[in-house]
């Protein structure tokens, strides 16, 4: 059994929330006292069925306001697969939201309401599931009860979607017809759409094919802790530990440790269930090396043929998640990989409308939940990866250093 | 940028579909939760791993240990000793501690509400009170961040919660100004005062657990197996005849096939009719189950619907 990481964005109207109430429900994920405490809530209130959204709804302002202020994170399993579902908010304000939900997605679920068309709304969730290259991206025409089970109507919004798509970079794009209140696509093949030839959502869920999304080319170990046990068994033992974030380790490989660029063979790879001949993406595990370098946190193991740019010098697209703007001229901390340090914000190259994808080179800031293209300078050197590569070590974040927060998310488009 | 494509002749690159290179969902849980736990050791300067003796601080600990082999865990063990124990779980926790060489630091709720420090709830449950002798302890000893075995599937308020989740001076956690948690890149820095918890098995359900703890052949108390005692119901549910928790007279005990699908304050814990004697067993009947293991087995947690939310406010990990 694997694990797929799905992220969904949309608001009440959309039925998202009645969607995931429909998963977990028709999967048996939902418990008898969950469904009794809804039951009673819906009852309470005088709604005229169990409102499934109840489900997801978890915090007392939610439920009291009927809104979804942050990302939850639900988890159900098939007997082919374990979900984890990360629940975000679909308004323009949440912005910062659904980018950090679709960050470690495998899957993106993106709703339309069959009545309405394609939105504002749905062009953005795609645009932002494309922008952080989640890998598989299905549109659910949901509400197709309210339209009479439309062929036409979800063929006009399947073809409309399609061609809004090959402006941005979807490499697998899945449209369902369904209706999420009523059950029919969601986990069971609808009767009332005969037309559709394609699987039911949860189907498609347990089949995508999501092995090869990850980078086995490029070897990238990001050295995240060093291991000296002082303990007379092990005196000389040095190990370095962290979690493979790209390509195939092998015991006796050349690598090269960046920055410094000293070269040395692997050793052994181990792990506490013993040694292993290889390492891959996503696992955690200690790696020894044949001769003694000075290697330490924030460094990167790497085959010498095949290296990430060393560079202070970044091109990046960053979502502003901070309170008070980005400026050029300000600086942050920036934390990539496993490395900290400090950079400059040089220039705002331009800000992206995430509506509308036009690009505003007048910008003079970031305000919050907007999106840009920026210039950072950094206090020393960075081992990055285009983020299309390699989502690891593409990937950073931007720290303010007087508050803490976390105040912006990036993604490299170039080094030099 | 010079991107590297197609530079080196990878053999490796070319058997991406091959299964050898996939890990299992319990296997790519356990890497996230290893790594969670050495990003603490990393960026916190002194962290300690709360236990409780229950099932998920077990994994907790078993994963701590993985994360540094062959070298010890690097930080102690911190027990809030609610003083409503049930004895074999203090037994396995002393054994732990010695097998794996750590420190343990032990709060006690029972010296806090002698000294008065805190006042024993009508209901006997010190479940409530403990959060203050938590935060009390942590403070003496200078921790600032706090792993802990918390899961995101237990609450609907938990399923809201960060991986790594800031308190404020009194402990408090503030649902809506948490950091955004973007890839596997935590934010770990804290004021002087304010202090983070950590979870690294926030995406584990129950069934995962038992799953690892068949897996991976841990032991766990042997209160989670099914085992004959004599019992009576309140409730609902059903409870153990313990020293801390007697039957009303109105109460009728009886004898039954029992186990413990969680490990809280023994007042308040009921135990769930099972014949479940193995972890196969434990883990065949959890998949099965339609009850929550809360709403199964805690008296605290029924009080209102929001009830995990209003003390995670005061502090409750």
């Amino acid at each position: 059994m694997d694990l797929l990481r799905l992220a969904t964005a949309g608001s009440v109207d959309d039925g998202k929330s009645t969607l995931i109430g429909r998963m977990l429900y028709d999967s048996k994920s939902i418990f008898t006292d969950q469904l009794e405490a809804i039951e009673r809530t819906s009852r309470d209130r005088g709604d005229d069925y169990t409102d499934l959204a109840l489900l997801t709804d978890g915090l007392r302002a939610e439920r009291e306001q009927g809104i979804t202020i942050d990302v939850a994170y639900r988890y159900f399993a098939t007997p082919k697969r374990k979900f984890i579902v990360a629940d975000t908010p679909g308004h323009i304000q949440y912005t910062r939201n659904m980018v950090t939900g679709a960050s470690t997605a495998d899957v993106g679920i993106v709703l339309a309401d069959a009545r309405k068309g394609l939105i504002e709304q749905s062009r953005r969730h795609a645009f932002l599931v494309s922008l952080l290259q989640v890998p598989h991206l299905v549109l659910a025409v949901n509400k197709m009860d309210l339209v009479d089970w439309s062929e036409e109507v979800y063929e006009s919004i399947r073809a409309e979607f399609v061609e809004f798509a090959s402006k941005l970079q979807i490499s697998d794009l899945t449209v369902i017809p369904m209706s999420a209140l009523k059950g029919d696509n969601v986990v069971e093949r609808s009767a009332n759409m005969p037309w559709y030839q394609g699987a039911p959502l949860l189907h498609h869920l347990e089949n995508v094919h999501i092995a090869s999304d990850r980078n086995l080319v490029d070897v990238r170990f990001p050295v995240q802790y060093v291991i000296r046990p002082h303990q007379n068994l092990n005196q000389d033992y040095r190990g370095y530990a962290g979690q493979v974030a790209g390509g195939v380790l092998k015991t006796g490989d050349e690598v090269v440790v960046l920055p410094s660029g000293l070269g040395t063979r692997i050793a052994g790879i181990e792990t506490a269930d013993g040694p292993v001949e290889e390492a891959f993406a996503p696992m955690s595990v200690v790696l020894r090396l044949e001769d003694d370098l000075d290697v330490s946190r924030g460094d990167m193991i790497c085959r010498p043929n095949n290296r990430p740019s060393v560079s202070q010098d970044i091109d990046a697209m960053v979502c502003w998640m901070g309170d008070s703007p980005l400026v050029p001229g300000r600086k942050l901390a920036i934390k990539h990989t496993t490395r900290t340090a400090r950079t400059l914000v040089k220039e705002l190259q331009y800000e992206l409308n995430i509506n509308t994808l036009h690009r505003n080179q007048e910008a003079v800031d970031l305000r919050l939940n907007e999106i840009g293209r920026v210039r950072l300078r950094t206090t020393s050197p960075l081992m990055a990866d285009e983020y299309g590569r390699n989502r690891a070590t593409g990937g950073f974040v931007l720290i303010d250093e007087a508050t803490n927060a976390t105040v912006g998310a990036g993604m490299i488009v170039g080094a030099d | 940028m010079k991107p590297v494509a197609g530079e080196e002749k990878n053999p490796m690159g070319r058997t991406a579909h091959s299964p050898r290179y996939s890990l299992s969902h319990l296997k790519t849980l356990e890497a996230e939760a290893i790594f969670i736990i050495r990003e603490v050791a990393a960026e916190l300067e002194r962290p300690a791993l709360m236990f409780s003796g229950g099932k998920d601080s077990i994994v907790m600990l078993e994963l701590a240990r993985r994360a540094f082999a062959p070298a010890r865990i690097p930080f102690p063990v911190l027990h809030i000793d609610t003083g409503h124990n049930f004895d074999e779980v203090l037994e396995h926790r002393d054994r732990e501690v010695k097998r794996l060489g750590l420190t343990l630091v032990v709060g006690s709720v029972q010296e806090a509400i002698d000294r008065g420090v805190v006042r024993e709830e009508p209901n006997g449950s010190r479940n409530r009170i403990q959060t203050a002798v938590l935060l009390e302890t942590a403070e003496k000893h200078g921790f600032t961040a706090l792993l802990g075995g918390a899961r995101r599937d237990e609450e609907k308020a938990r399923a809201k919660e960060r991986v790594f989740s800031f308190r404020d001076e009194f402990g408090q956690w503030d649902p809506k100004s948490q950091r955004p948690e973007v890839w596997g890149l935590y934010n770990t820095r804290v004021h002087v005062g304010e202090s983070i918890r950590v979870f690294p098995i926030s995406n584990w359900t129950e069934l995962d657990i038992w799953s690892y703890i068949e897996q991976e052949n841990i032991e766990v108390p042997s209160l989670y197996y099914s085992h004959r005692r004599p019992v009576f119901r309140r409730n609902g549910m059903l409870f153990a005849v313990h020293s801390f928790c007697q039957p009303r007279p109105s109460e009728e005990v009886f004898e039954a096939d029992v186990r413990y699908r969680t490990m809280g304050d023994a007042t308040l814990t009921a135990a769930v009719p099972s014949t479940a004697a193995t972890p196969t067993q434990v883990r065949e009947e959890v998949a099965g189950t339609r009850l929550t293991e809360r709403g199964a087995t805690r008296g605290d947690d029924q009080v209102s619907e929001a009830a995990m939310e209003d003390r995670k406010k005061e502090g409750y990990f």
